[in-house]
């Protein structure tokens, strides 16, 4: 279900500036890997390179190889509409569609794409993808009531549903609880734990402990300086990361004694 | 009182009634300014309501100004209503589609000189003079049917042109304001970029557009000079966009009223209305800020059907 991805030698220029320099990296299947960094350096833009979102801004593009099980997702005849099918994403902010339904939002994966689905089918779909990302028990009486209506937390994992409603064999995550309070946030880690038993999961966080408590292996990005391109300074097993990293760089940024 | 508490409340209570005076001199000065805005509306609705209210009955409304004439108790504007509604919708027809397909190009694809271009003419025929809209349909069409012509279709061709512009620039600022986010979510789910526009951009904005649109519509709805050139007048009804002279509401009443009163023979009174162009003047008038209030009630209505609803 689940698939690796090795990133090669990744630069990401937006124009012609240089934002992301020589990434390579072995994402693993069926774990979780988490980004960490500063903020602008460069993680959400590799994030989004991972299934061709940075894309949808003008001027974006990319030198290097990202392969998903030995495919180059920028090879010329890869369909960047296909990618996103197969590499799903979860945003920083929760958005669900305003005019649409809870169900619908579940469903806009398959609805937005003119797909006919039996109703039984729909539904059937709608609940595995709700009681997926834990929010079944919570609306499964409201279904039909905009899902903007939900609280914060109650959107993301819906968001969440939204994703995996498509059956993505990755999921990208950026920053998914960072608009959110601790208890919908540990709602949204335990999530992450279910759903790593069948996806790829890749998530950048800002929190730390975060990064500790769900991730597998955790890599840092930084960046030497404004106008400077973000580097992934070095990736590892999380324990190791946290308690004995290579470099001294990442020792200061995850003790919090960071510049 | 404590020295502290002494020196806090001069702290605290200092320049209170200065600020209470400009506070009710600019309460006063706005309030003065919304009232002095709406003296001419009010003003301008109470007459167009008494002087046209008398004449504004179902004869009026279904009959045409066929065969009539001087003071005749008679006549109506029903051939004008035909042809406001119809080269209006003409317009529409023309206009909405081109305007809402800029606007998508301007908001989900321009990039660089083309769209500087095309915007930059969009803003130029904002300012268009509407006679020169006139002139240009009658031009047009005087090459492919000789001089002397005069169809609705020109008029429609002419308050399209007018009208282009405006739809452009409002579904512009509609489609600007839908989040980029549910852009991204929905290319996140696979979903191709003219469908994300279809099913996403258009779906969520939907409300928006239509009341631009709607705006739109209302402000060509009342446009004269180039009607008066394009579709020409007359006095019968006529349903066919493409054959023939059209009568419109505004030159309706600019016809009407240019009749000035009619001089009638004494003991006429009965038969022969002095100021009957007048009448049907006013009368027409009010019809036509009927047709505008219905249009915008329905753009709210359309408005409340659509809007994204929270609960």
């Amino acid at each position: 279900m689940s698939q690796r991805i090795d990133v090669k030698d990744l630069n990401i220029y937006y124009g012609d500036f240089l934002a992301v320099e020589g990434v390579s990296m072995a994402i693993e299947p069926k774990s979780v890997t988490a980004f960490i960094g500063p903020s602008g350096c460069g993680k959400s833009t590799f994030l989004r390179t991972l299934n061709r979102m940075h894309e949808v801004i003008p001027g974006a593009r990319v030198q290097g190889k990202v392969e998903l099980e030995g495919v180059d997702l920028y090879g010329p005849d890869i369909d960047p509409v296909a990618v996103r099918r197969n590499v799903g994403m979860v945003f920083q902010r929760p958005n669900p569609f305003p005019t649409m339904s809870i169900k619908d939002n579940v469903l806009a994966g398959v609805k937005l794409n003119n797909k006919r689905i039996a109703k039984s089918d729909a539904d059937e779909l709608v609940e595995s993808s709700l009681r997926g990302a834990n929010l079944w028990n919570e609306v499964k009486d409201r279904l039909d009531k905009p899902g903007s209506g939900l609280s914060g937390g109650q959107q993301q994992r819906l968001c969440i549903a939204r994703a995996i409603a498509v059956k993505p064999q990755v999921l990208l995550m950026d920053e998914p609880c960072s608009a959110l309070d601790p208890i919908s946030t540990l709602a949204i880690e335990d999530l992450i734990q279910q759903l790593k038993t069948s996806y790829t999961i890749v998530i950048v966080t800002h929190n730390m402990q975060q990064a500790a408590r769900v991730s597998d292996k955790t890599a840092f990005f930084n960046i030497a300086g404004t106008g400077r391109p973000g580097r992934l300074i070095e990736m590892d097993d999380t324990s190791t990361i946290f308690s004995a990293p290579r470099e001294k760089a990442t020792e200061d940024y995850v003790s919090g004694r960071f510049g | 009182m404590t020295a502290a508490t002494e020196a806090t409340h001069v702290l605290l209570a200092g320049g209170h009634k200065a600020r209470q005076r400009k506070d009710r001199t600019m309460t006063v000065l706005i309030w003065g300014a919304f009232v002095l805005a709406a003296v001419p509306l009010v003003s301008l609705l109470w007459v167009v309501i008494s002087k046209g209210l008398h004449r504004l009955n179902g004869s009026f409304l279904s009959h045409s100004m066929r065969n009539v004439f001087g003071g005749m108790d008679a006549g109506g504007a029903y051939h004008a209503i035909a042809g406001t509604l119809l080269i209006t919708l003409g317009a529409s027809v023309i206009a909405v589609p081109l305007g809402l397909l800029v606007a998508i190009y301007l908001v989900e694809y321009g990039r660089g000189p083309l769209a500087r271009a095309v915007t930059f003419f969009v803003d130029v025929m904002t300012g268009i003079p509407s006679i020169v809209a006139g002139l240009f349909a009658f031009a047009v069409f005087a090459i492919f049917f000789g001089p002397g012509i005069a169809l609705g279709v020109m008029g429609s061709v002419a308050l399209a042109l007018l009208m282009t512009p405006v739809v452009v620039r409002s579904c512009e600022e509609m489609l600007k304001l839908v989040p980029n986010e549910l852009r991204e979510a929905s290319y996140a789910l696979g979903v191709p970029k003219w469908l994300t526009i279809v099913k996403v951009v258009l779906r969520t904005s939907v409300a928006g557009l239509t009341t631009g649109i709607l705006l739109a519509v209302a402000r060509v709805v009342g446009e004269t000079a180039p009607l008066l050139i394009a579709a020409g007048t007359t006095a019968s009804i006529n349903f066919n966009l493409f054959s023939g002279r059209m009568m419109t509401l505004p030159v309706f009443i600019y016809d009407q009223y240019k009749q000035g009163p009619v001089p009638c023979r004494a003991g006429a009174a009965g038969v022969c209305i002095p100021t009957i162009n007048y009448e049907r003047a006013w009368a027409a008038a009010l019809t036509l800020v009927l047709i505008v209030v219905v249009l915008n009630l329905l753009g709210r209505l359309v408005t409340r059907l659509f809007a994204p609803k929270l609960r």
